[in-house]
């Protein structure tokens, strides 16, 4: 059996054993945000950057008090953000309220339909974000050619979406998934469109580092029970891959020998 | 004085400091500040003063994927 502890991966300069990641969005409340993530065995968990509601009932909690940065990686991200700037400037606010913690998730939206990234926005937000010190794990589409880009311009961690944000519709195109994580330098983390368990495991089949997911577990109709399904499907699919999975044929092979047959 | 704070007007004392808005506000956990498209870092908050007409956004962290 796999001992997951010496199956650690490395973002930036930090070590880490789970390889699924999660948001924390979607939840119905905060309890069950953090009941899914303990669930999950997470150890990088996702945030949105938004306006504090001023005047809000003050026994509402803060976020960041049951999900803590002494606890957790935070990973705030630039969701909404439709060009460079806007990004660029949640990341600065972003680095500021968690007291300098540089890392980023960059998504840089083209189409509200789709929400699948501007490649061209991405990619100068991340060149000016690296440029800043910013440790970037960037969203971005399945293309194997701009994912090196991303790669090449600094990125941490390049983050293929496998489907639309939210769709759950699983990888739509594993030979790409899999030519990026080959030719890749720095961990690839399937980001958006993953619905279930096989997803997941699929991903980690083809060799991803890890899956960053957020509707999945919280639409799920029980999501504690889907996050531990989740945290079972990458061990399954990170044990297959380093397995080593027998070749696909087009013709049979038996399992049973033919010799000392009595008929 | 009129302040733009999160996108609503908004009124603060003349000559307040950024520090006075957060103890009026009572705001708690973490947070970050900007004016104008400038943030303020924590160590300026006593001595960085609010102008009239400043477009203010106070953020933090919330649910997200």
């Amino acid at each position: 059996m796999t001992n997951f502890d010496k199956d650690k991966f490395k973002i930036a300069d930090s070590i880490y054993s789970s390889r699924l990641l999660v948001g924390t969005g979607k939840y119905k409340n905060i309890q069950e945000t953090k009941s899914a993530i303990n669930e999950s065995g997470a150890e990088i968990v996702t945030v949105a950057i938004r306006r504090t509601n001023i005047g809000q009932e003050k026994n509402e909690p803060n976020l960041l008090d049951i999900i803590s940065p002494d606890k957790f990686t935070i990973l705030p991200n630039t969701a909404g953000c439709y060009d460079a700037d806007t990004a660029i400037r949640t990341c600065h606010l972003a680095r500021e309220l968690l007291n300098g913690h540089a890392l980023v998730k960059l998504e840089v939206l083209a189409d509200k339909k789709t929400l699948f990234p501007d490649i061209a926005q991405t990619l100068s937000a991340a060149e000016k974000l690296v440029n800043d010190n910013f440790k970037v794990m960037v969203y971005t589409t399945d293309d194997p050619i701009i994912a090196k880009r991303l790669e090449e311009i600094g990125c941490v961690a390049v983050m293929p979406l496998a489907a639309p944000i939210g769709s759950g519709l699983g990888i739509q195109n594993p030979y790409n998934i899999r030519n990026i994580v080959e030719n890749a330098s720095v961990p690839i983390i399937v980001d958006a469109g993953v619905g279930t368990a096989s997803d997941a495991s699929i991903a980690m089949e083809l060799g991803c580092d890890g899956v960053l997911m957020n509707t999945a577990i919280a639409e799920a109709k029980n999501p504690i029970l889907m996050a531990s399904a989740m945290k079972k499907a990458i061990q399954a699919g990170r044990e297959a891959y380093l397995a080593g999975r027998m070749p696909k044929r087009a013709y049979a092979s038996a399992s049973s020998p033919i010799d000392g047959r009595f008929f | 004085m009129k302040v733009l704070l999160n996108g609503s007007s908004y009124s603060v004392e003349n000559n307040c400091s950024v520090n006075s808005l957060i103890k009026n506000l009572d705001l708690s956990g973490k947070y970050a500040i900007e004016i104008n498209q400038n943030i303020i870092p924590r160590s300026q908050y006593s001595d960085k003063k609010i102008n009239s007409g400043d477009k203010i956004e106070i953020v933090q962290a919330i649910g997200g994927g």
